[in-house]
């Protein structure tokens, strides 16, 4: 039994043969497993695996290596909150301090209703826009404590509004999904480097 | 998109205010792939060469001459070639080759491709780095518009070229950035660096030859195959070809990215394109490219060139680009110690020297840092990163290295200071990021 839908039991076996050997796709199919189901749950690492035809250590041993892969659930949002030293010189060390109070959790904990995670990140390559805060992969960039209020308060009401249709999934349903750009806050990835960049050039 | 500064000197840039340059039909309307079709005609020596001539050397940080690199692979190989491009851009306060692939991604395409003729390889990968999924997102789509085009796959506009290319992502890791282990993470593996040599030229991916360059290199061949590398060549001074992309962060009024001819003086992109120090402060350093080049204290900043040999002389590296002002009220304790953390975070694990030397550090810097440091702690810092710097496999060990002995040569006495509890304007927060 897969854990993952067919549509991207189907996108693994497209990624698989873009290499010499399959073994190549193993980083990106974790990555993306993480992003169906939140985090990488035995399952889906028994899976991949057995797609692979390597043993469930072999993969778990790359996991442990790479920071964005998780073994366990994370907030809905996942605010990831860049101190590296172009942020650290522009506010980055007291946005990461107003989130542990907003959020009431520290680095790498996850808030009790699920709905927020925290992490402090090492350098995002936003240097020239910082300070810099990516919720899953939306960048969020040149934040005052003011702005990342907003932000924060548009993925809440953003989770709110989509608790309804959270149940759909059953009883058998994965934990909380990654979310996809976030067009209601004003900041998706592409807009938010474009309007910026403009404006700083 | 970004509208070009009256001091800047556009060509790997050139199509960053062209708002459809993304897409085949936009990239198409301003040169595209005609530089394809021109090396395609071209004997793959005479490409080598005129990569040669144009002085280009890679943007990624180690300043390579790049159709050097290229001309080590060698003609025959019983092994598959590859060309790679290292799109895994990390290195704290560089933030350019993430423009290059959000604006024009199809010139890091025809770049590859020219490679690929220029060495005799069939196959590429663009690798990267997780975070910037809306990126992969962009160049999943250039490739498949270049695919249904006939520019990537089969007979390549009819010349009998074959080339593959697919977008690869990472998942969280500095070190890939390291060209090793960069390919060790490209076969599903720890990015873990490899013994040099041999150098990827001779076995690389799969331990087949392997060109492997930085977006900014790839996405800058186009245009030197279109214009001729002397052209390419005469905007820098000699052996420093080109232009390149400048990072501008920290205490500056106006930060950005922009594109400057090598040599172009530091002053003038803090002062006239930055705007000057912020809030009228006065300038205490430049962290002239990246996180890894050692710090210039004020007065040699104020004074310096921005291209290889100059930063070289003033026992620095113009690195990545990436540009980082500090102004006086920066305490170097702290920037030494993120810094630190960062690496000790990033350090693989697999050579001893920078796997305890970085723990070592952030230890001493952070009992500095928060009370309870130690004076001899000053020149025993200094020990352990001289025994760091060329211990280890790959350069991220004297990344960490390097800075650290600029601080605590040029700063000395704010270690002293931290010691007497002069106030710290950073307060006594450490960074959790290097806490695990």
């Amino acid at each position: 039994m897969s854990p993952f839908s067919p549509q991207l039991e189907a996108r693994f076996r497209e990624l698989m043969q873009r290499y010499p050997a399959r073994r190549s796709a193993l980083v990106p199919m974790l990555l993306y497993a993480q992003d169906e189901l939140g985090w990488l749950t035995p399952e889906a690492v028994r899976r991949i695996a057995e797609l692979l035809g390597e043993t469930e250590l072999a993969v778990r041993e790359v996991i442990g290596y790479y920071s964005m892969l998780r073994t366990e659930p994370a907030g809905k949002y996942h605010v990831q909150v860049c101190t590296n030293i172009s942020c650290l010189l522009r506010g980055g060390d007291e946005l990461y301090a107003h989130c542990e109070r907003r959020l009431g959790i520290g680095h790498k904990q996850t808030a009790a209703d699920g709905v927020f995670s925290l992490e402090e990140v090492e350098c995002l390559g936003a240097c020239s826009w910082a300070p810099a805060v990516q919720v899953n992969y939306d960048f969020h960039q040149e934040l005052t404590l003011e702005q990342l209020d907003k932000i924060l308060d548009a993925y809440a009401a953003r989770a709110r509004g989509a608790d309804p249709s959270q149940g759909q999934g059953g009883a058998g349903s994965p934990g909380p999904r990654t979310a996809l750009p976030v067009d209601g806050s004003g900041s998706r990835g592409e807009a938010a480097l474009g309007t910026r960049v403009q404006e700083k050039s | 998109m970004t509208k070009p500064h009256p001091l800047e000197t556009r060509v790997v840039s050139r199509r960053f205010d062209q708002p459809d340059a993304h897409t085949l039909a936009g990239y198409l309307a301003s040169d595209g792939f005609r530089a394809l079709d021109k090396a395609l005609a071209m004997a793959p020596e005479a490409v080598i060469e005129e990569v040669k001539a144009s002085g280009l050397r890679g943007r990624g940080g180690a300043g390579f001459p790049t159709g050097l690199k290229w001309s080590f692979v060698p003609k025959q190989s019983p092994r598959e070639k590859y060309v790679l491009c290292n799109a895994d851009e990390s290195e704290p306060g560089t933030c350019k080759d993430r423009l290059i692939l959000e604006y024009d991604p199809f010139a890091i395409i025809e770049g590859m491709l020219i490679a690929g003729h220029a060495i005799g390889a069939r196959r590429g990968y663009i690798y990267i780095r997780g975070e910037y999924r809306y990126l992969l997102d962009r160049m999943e789509r250039a490739l498949a518009e270049a695919r249904a085009a006939g520019y990537v796959g089969k007979n390549i506009r009819g010349r009998g070229f074959d080339f593959e290319l697919h977008a690869h992502t990472g998942a969280g890791a500095y070190e890939c950035g390291e060209e090793s282990a960069l390919m060790e993470s490209l076969e599903g593996k720890r990015g873990i660096p490899r013994l040099k040599p041999p150098f990827p030229a001779v076995s690389g991916f799969m331990g087949g030859p392997t060109v492997i360059n930085n977006v900014e290199t790839l996405a800058s061949v186009p245009a030197i195959i279109l214009n001729g590398g002397a052209w390419f060549a005469a905007f820098g001074p000699p052996k420093n070809g080109g232009t390149r992309l400048f990072c501008l962060s920290g205490h500056v009024r106006q930060q950005g990215v922009w594109e400057l001819p090598l040599g172009f003086p530091l002053r003038k992109l803090i002062e006239d394109i930055g705007g000057g120090l912020r809030d009228g402060a006065r300038l205490k350093a430049v962290v002239p490219g990246g996180s890894s080049t050692p710090l210039l204290p004020a007065d040699t900043a104020w004074n310096i060139h921005l291209d290889f040999d100059s930063v070289a002389k003033a026992s620095s590296f113009l690195g990545s680009g990436g540009v980082v002002v500090l102004d006086e009220s920066t305490c170097m304790v702290k920037f030494a110690l993120r810094i630190m953390q960062f690496y000790r975070h990033e350090s693989c694990g697999w050579c001893v020297p920078c796997r305890e030397g970085t723990q070592w550090l952030q230890t001493s810097l952070t009992r500095f840092h928060n009370g309870g440091g130690r004076a001899a702690d000053v020149d025993l810092m200094k020990e352990v990163s001289e025994n760091i710097l060329g211990r280890t496999f790959c350069a991220l060990g004297d990344a960490a290295a390097m800075p650290t002995l600029s601080i605590l040569q040029h700063w000395r006495q704010e270690f002293l200071d931290h010691l007497a509890g002069k106030p710290c304007p950073f307060g006594a927060r450490t960074s959790a990021a290097g806490a695990h």
